[in-house]
């Protein structure tokens, strides 16, 4: 297929990102890790030929939502406002967070996991200790903020919407994790793959190195979700109130 | 007399290539034979011609791109390569070039990019890589969890030279977090 149907490439202008009216099939050569999301969003494969706006009305997801994580995803300048969506697609929202955290936690993690123990038996005592330890304090560190996520923020923006506003917790009281959460991946990639003893596990190293920085990736465009749209919306939501 | 910046250029389009190569202007940069693909034997080329700077079309490179990328740029380590984009790149591989000039850059502005471009690659040509003593001192301090002021005061010296010491560790061992750090203290054995 010629190149040329992505000519998307970012820049300032809003109407160069992924549209309604491009194919599905399109979007997904275009950023083939939009595979790993789908399913997240209830969109299964197998659209044929259909636009984005067909298979979103098909599976009943508001368009305008899965644009937004579409682009979130596959462009770095891309910068979300809530200000364009209305209630309806950012009730979508929290269940995407939550379904992702699943993902994570129930996928991603244990994927890592299984790489990184096969690693550790064959690094050698010391370097598998080193190795496990770090990982096990990070994932421990990831289910705490997922957790404190799904405790606090998830049901404080389900009060804003009822309308009750808790003068206990505001919004810019949240904590933010997401960078060290993500640079603690980046260096457990470095560490693998520059100071590990690598002439054995050839593809261990590999499975666990590209397991890592898809999660890593992964968790930033997640963050950007919640720093960019989540937040903001909540901050919107107690101003109304007040 | 300075020297003229030598350009390679990547790119299948005429118009682009062209355009670009006119917009640069031969006062200063002096262009070699330009490419509309990249052959395979590229990098055994690379030392031959002696580019200062590649600007390609990411396009261009075969999958995997990344990799290919990578053997370019060791072919010719103080070459900059320089990604002129107007198609969707993914950002990843965006990353591994030294600069992005895309297709709707103001056209006063190209000939300063690669300039500068060129500029911090005479800094970074021939860098050590490896921790000086005071970094290591510095490093096992953060690794074993000491603030920036404490290490200040352990050490003697001020906040801000920890800081900076504590950048040029992140940029020597590509390590950002205190855990990661860590690590690497006891990989190689400094505590």
């Amino acid at each position: 297929m010629c190149q040329s149907v992505f000519f998307v490439y970012i820049c300032n202008m809003k109407n160069v990102f992924f549209t309604c009216r491009m194919k599905m099939a399109d979007v997904i050569a275009a950023n083939h890790n939009l595979i790993l999301v789908m399913p997240r969003l209830g969109i299964p494969l197998g659209f044929g030929e259909q636009s984005v706006q067909e298979v979103c009305d098909r599976y009943k997801m508001p368009v305008d939502f899965v644009l937004l994580v579409f682009n979130v995803y596959t462009f770095d300048d891309y910068n979300p406002d809530g200000d364009g969506l209305n209630q309806t697609s950012l009730e979508h929202l929290v269940p995407y967070l939550m379904t992702s955290h699943k993902y994570y936690v129930n996928e991603r993690l244990p994927h890592i996991e299984k790489h990184l123990t096969r690693v550790a038996q064959h690094a050698g005592e010391r370097y598998g200790t080193i190795l496990k330890n770090f990982f096990s304090n990070y994932e421990k560190e990831v289910l705490e903020h997922f957790a404190s996520e799904e405790r606090d923020v998830f049901p404080y923006l389900h009060q804003l919407l009822k309308g009750e506003r808790d003068a206990h917790m505001v919004s810019n009281h949240f904590v933010d994790h997401h960078t060290d959460l993500v640079d603690k991946l980046t260096d457990l990639t470095q560490i693998v793959y520059k100071y590990l003893p690598g002439e054995t596990m050839t593809e261990e190293l590999n499975e666990l190195v590209f397991g890592i920085m898809q999660l890593s990736s992964d968790l930033q465009k997640h963050a950007k979700l919640e720093e960019k749209v989540l937040m903001p919306y909540i901050a919107q939501l107690e101003r109304s109130l007040q | 007399m300075r020297l003229k910046i030598n350009v390679l250029i990547a790119e299948p389009s005429d118009i682009i290539r062209e355009g670009l190569m006119s917009l640069l202007g031969d006062e200063e940069f002096s262009f070699l034979a330009p490419m509309r693909d990249l052959s395979t034997d590229l990098p055994q080329r690379l030392p031959h011609i002696q580019p200062d700077i590649l600007v390609m079309n990411p396009n261009l490179l075969q999958s995997p791109a990344k990799m290919n990328l990578a053997a370019i740029m060791q072919a010719r380590p103080q070459m900059a390569v320089v990604a002129l984009v107007y198609q969707y790149v993914e950002p990843n591989l965006l990353q591994s070039f030294k600069t992005v000039i895309d297709i709707r850059e103001q056209g006063s502005k190209i000939p300063q990019i690669l300039r500068e471009c060129c500029q911090d690659g005479d800094d970074t040509a021939d860098e050590n890589y490896d921790l000086s003593e005071r970094e290591s001192e510095v490093l096992v301090l953060v690794a074993q969890g000491s603030s920036s002021k404490e290490i200040a005061d352990k050490l003697n010296i001020s906040i801000h030279t920890v800081n900076t010491h504590r950048k040029n560790i992140t940029r020597k061992t590509g390590i950002k977090s205190v855990a990661g750090l860590a690590v690497y203290a006891m990989l190689h054995n400094l505590v």
